[in-house]
């Protein structure tokens, strides 16, 4: 198991929906099977609607979480 | 006969398998509702579906360009009424345009994405748009009339063949 390569960030700090998700699925395209892109963000709906756009594209969410009004998480592309 | 038609009627049943794919209908013309519609457009598209936006009857303004439509007296009386996606308003509190300038603002000062960018942003991310000819011709908006990111106009039966192949579909 190679270690955790992160190919690229994205801020999404004050994007609200659907843009977070939009501007994922944009960039997941432009990175390697096996990559990982971390985010930032400030929508809360982010924290629900990150873990169901991984469900539903078949892409795994490495990690989630909100630290004072900053939500990150990492998702690597899977397919 | 009847065995033929008994297999015709399991084939139709069983028959186009289930693609992920939404199907949705834009009836309405109000920027509440167009929101809500290239919202879940623009997220479903993002999500990996093959999605199909038919719109018809007052929806028509989402597509519609700022030119003015119809031909006759009836329809050029009409067509001075219908918005384009920029001027379309709330379907409550509307107010006579004060309600969509108090709404854009505040979508503005929320960072919220504006409708004709959220339109662009499906259309990018390709999301198929189709107009309904019937409403087309009962409202005397012709194909030049509509924007280009339509991408051709059709009638029930095509609605009706990409909903039967749909996961989900809407009526907006």
């Amino acid at each position: 198991m190679e270690a955790t390569k992160t190919a690229l960030a994205l801020d999404l700090k004050g994007l609200l929906c659907p843009i977070p998700v939009v501007k994922l699925a944009q960039a997941i395209k432009t990175v390697q099977v096996g990559d990982v892109i971390e985010a930032t963000a400030t929508d809360p709906g982010v924290l629900a609607d990150i873990p169901a756009w991984c469900r539903s594209t078949g892409n795994e969410l490495v990690s989630i979480g909100k630290e004072e009004r900053i939500i990150r998480f990492a998702v690597r592309r899977v397919k | 006969m009847a065995a033929v038609a008994t297999q015709v009627d399991v084939a139709s049943r069983d028959g186009p398998a289930t693609k992920n794919k939404l199907t949705m209908i834009v009836f309405s013309g109000e920027l509440d509702k167009l929101f809500a519609a290239f919202n879940i457009a623009t997220g479903a598209a993002a999500s990996g579906m093959d999605v199909t936006m038919f719109f018809t009857f007052w929806g028509l303004q989402a597509i519609k360009k700022t030119t003015r439509t119809g031909r006759s007296l009836m329809g050029r009386m009409l067509g001075a009424f219908l918005h384009d996606v920029e001027g379309v308003g709330p379907s409550k509190m509307n107010f006579g345009g004060a309600g969509r300038w108090m709404f854009k603002r505040m979508m503005q000062s929320r960072n919220v994405t504006p409708l004709s960018e959220l339109r662009a942003l499906a259309a990018d991310l390709g999301v198929r748009m189709l107009a309904c000819q019937m409403s087309m011709d009962v409202m005397e908006i012709d194909r030049e009339g509509l924007i280009d990111m339509v991408q051709g106009v059709a009638g029930v039966a095509t609605m009706l063949e990409e909903a039967a192949q749909s996961k989900a579909t809407l009526f907006i």
